[in-house]
């Protein structure tokens, strides 16, 4: 049983009220510690992938984008010759490889949606390996709902976002 | 000018100067709603140490913390025409014509050692007696922490709930739209304040968890490319992969003695499973085993059960099981087709969860003993919820339009309040422990 309270309560807003510290919030970056990893605090030499290249050209092979329905790892008919044309090309290029990577739309809990976009990237391993290619050439990852393709909350944008998309490596 | 009036136009004044005010990029908190009987109280400005309260208005940080957690209200200061600043100065007839229950005064001495200690005290106005003193020594750079450790004695001693205005909280931030967006992961203090970056990169990062003690944040980075579980010393900024095996590393959750992770691994064939690493050894053992998604394991506060996602009947489901034991793990949710990302309160009694209702993801509460179910949040989208270490709040991720901010509601529903980032949206919030 809620009950409101008057308004003002809700335009107490109190972060308004403290100001900002006079010295800066955030500590330097600490110096590099014995450590496995270095750049603990920073990664910004992993904005472009260096491992990806421009593969083949060709209407359904410059499609690098499978789709997906809601809460399903079925590949959705309209994508089905997509991949039969990446599998026939593949198939040909033995020493080509691709990673699959595999997303959801952001409805629901993230780690779950880690294992949607796994199961679609799955989905397509299978279908390449059923039409000729080999394990060696492909590998999958899943990025769940964290790297959407499209902004939004409608049903464009959810449907945009529920891929796998099939990145030729070097 | 009307009471309420006046507070409108002091509200507008500070969203004026909030505005106007440099932007250092902090969390702002915004109380949405309250309790119908906020206690009322006066804090009255406490006396400095100068220089070495380095201009921190202690009585101010005390007043915000208590009006935050939505059951108090707090007196306006220019109404103040007294300010004492002991006990023994408090005219309680004066005060309770103001209409208040509670007078909190207090004072700040520099010590010879160069901390600065906090002394203050509580006086019951309805009775003019001085309730009790709580006081709380600090060096300068922390007095911040020191007056919220005022707050948690004074909170504990009127609700008798135990504060935890003195915690902090981790979360993650993203700034830029799709395709090219930049993550980071912060630590605050519970109100949103004092946030240091704990790392940054073009790629996700996800799942923070606390250690027990506070010193460590385990969490997902995608900074190789594919998920990476590092586990990461707070002071230090000291990074470790903990796990980088091939497919999936994922949902790191710490035991509560602090010594394993439980974590999802899909190995190559892109099946999730629950396991568990031991830290020290890093001897892993395998949890679940089925073609379903297993993932985002907890442990419950006795340390030998461990609840999970798992949509093995079909939709996600939240399910439990007994380490050590052989049996079966057992579905613990049955209300409603999705059901996921559990979280237990530190009593182990409450299991706060995501749950698909009418079409929105909301957030809701299940009775571990009687399993009845209470949604706590209104919103279409909302999620990852985390328990307060005194079990009196969560907090969990919500929207504010399109964008992604945190917000906080009581374990009864009654009080909510919300943070929203200046910059990028804000996103996986996680309450850390009590610290000693």
């Amino acid at each position: 049983m809620k009950k409101f309270v008057p308004l003002a309560l809700v335009i107490a807003s109190l972060g308004l009220l403290a100001g900002c510290p006079s010295k800066p919030p955030e500590q330097p970056p600490p110096p590099p510690a014995q450590t496995t990893d270095t750049n603990a605090v920073d990664n910004s030499n992993a904005t472009t992938d260096e491992t990806a290249t421009q593969g083949p050209s060709g209407e359904l092979l410059s499609k690098r984008i499978v789709y997906f329905d809601f809460d399903s790892a079925d590949i959705r008919g309209d994508s089905q010759s997509v991949v039969a044309a990446h599998a026939r090309y593949l198939a040909g290029a033995p020493t080509q490889k691709v990673r699959l990577e595999g997303h959801a739309d952001e409805r629901g809990s993230r780690e779950y949606n880690i294992g949607l976009g796994e199961r679609r990237a799955q989905a397509v391993r299978r279908a390449l390996l059923l039409q000729g290619v080999a394990e060696v050439q492909l590998t999958t990852v899943s990025y769940g709902e964290e790297r959407p393709a499209v902004a939004g909350s409608d049903e464009q944008a959810y449907a945009a976002n529920r891929r796998v998309e099939i990145v030729y490596l070097k | 000018m009307s009471d309420r009036m006046k507070k409108y136009v002091i509200s507008l004044f500070l969203a004026a100067l909030g505005v106007a005010g440099p932007a250092c990029a902090q969390l702002t908190l915004t109380i949405t709603q309250g309790v119908t009987a906020p206690i009322p109280i006066a804090v009255v400005p406490f006396s400095r140490a100068v220089p070495a309260d380095g201009g921190l208005n202690v009585a101010q940080v005390i007043e915000r913390d208590l009006q935050g957690s939505g059951r108090f209200k707090l007196m306006d200061r220019n109404d103040m025409i007294n300010k004492p600043t002991s006990a023994a100065e408090v005219d309680a007839a004066s005060w309770k014509q103001m209409r208040n229950d509670y007078v909190v005064v207090g004072r700040l001495t520099a010590q010879p050692d160069g901390q600065v200690r906090i002394d203050a005290e509580l006086v019951n106005v309805l009775n003019g007696q001085r309730i009790f003193g709580p006081s709380s020594t600090a060096q300068p750079a922390n007095l911040r922490g020191a007056a919220h450790r005022i707050s948690d004695a004074l909170f504990e001693k009127i609700t008798g709930v135990k504060g935890a205005f003195s915690t902090r909280i981790a979360y993650v931030s993203v700034d830029g739209k799709p395709p090219t967006q930049r993550y980071e992961l912060y630590v605050a203090d519970a109100d949103g304040a004092n946030r240091k970056k704990v790392m940054s990169s073009p790629l996700p990062i996800m799942s923070p968890s606390w250690s027990p003690d506070g010193e460590w944040l385990a969490y997902v980075s995608f900074e190789r490319r594919v998920s990476t579980v590092f586990v990461q010393h707070l002071k230090s900024a000291k990074k470790i992969a903990v796990s980088a095996r091939a497919g999936i590393n994922g949902a790191p959750s710490y035991s509560p003695d602090g010594k394993k992770l439980a974590l999802t691994l899909s190995g190559s064939n892109g099946n999730l499973d629950i396991y568990l690493l031991d830290l020290a050894s890093q001897q892993l053992t395998r949890l679940t085993d089925d073609q379903a998604i297993d993932t985002e394991a907890v442990f419950a506060p006795d340390g030998s059960t461990i609840y999970f996602t798992s949509d093995r009947s079909g939709n996600p489901q939240v399910y439990r099981l007994t380490l050590g034991s052989t049996e079966r793990p057992r579905r613990v949710t049955f209300q409603g087709a999705y059901n996921a990302r559990p979280r237990i309160s530190p009593d182990g009694k409450q299991l706060a969860l995501l749950t698909q209702i009418e079409g929105s993801y909301r957030i809701a509460v299940q009775d571990l003993v009687s399993g009845g179910v209470t949604v706590l949040s209104k919103g279409r989208q909302e999620e990852s919820p985390s328990f307060a270490p005194n079990g009196a709040m969560l907090i969990f991720a919500g929207r504010q339009g399109s964008q992604g901010v945190l917000q906080t509601v009581s374990i009864d529903g009654q009080i909510a309040a919300r943070l929203d980032a200046d910059a990028g949206e804000v996103r996986e919030p996680v309450w850390g422990p009590f610290l000693p």
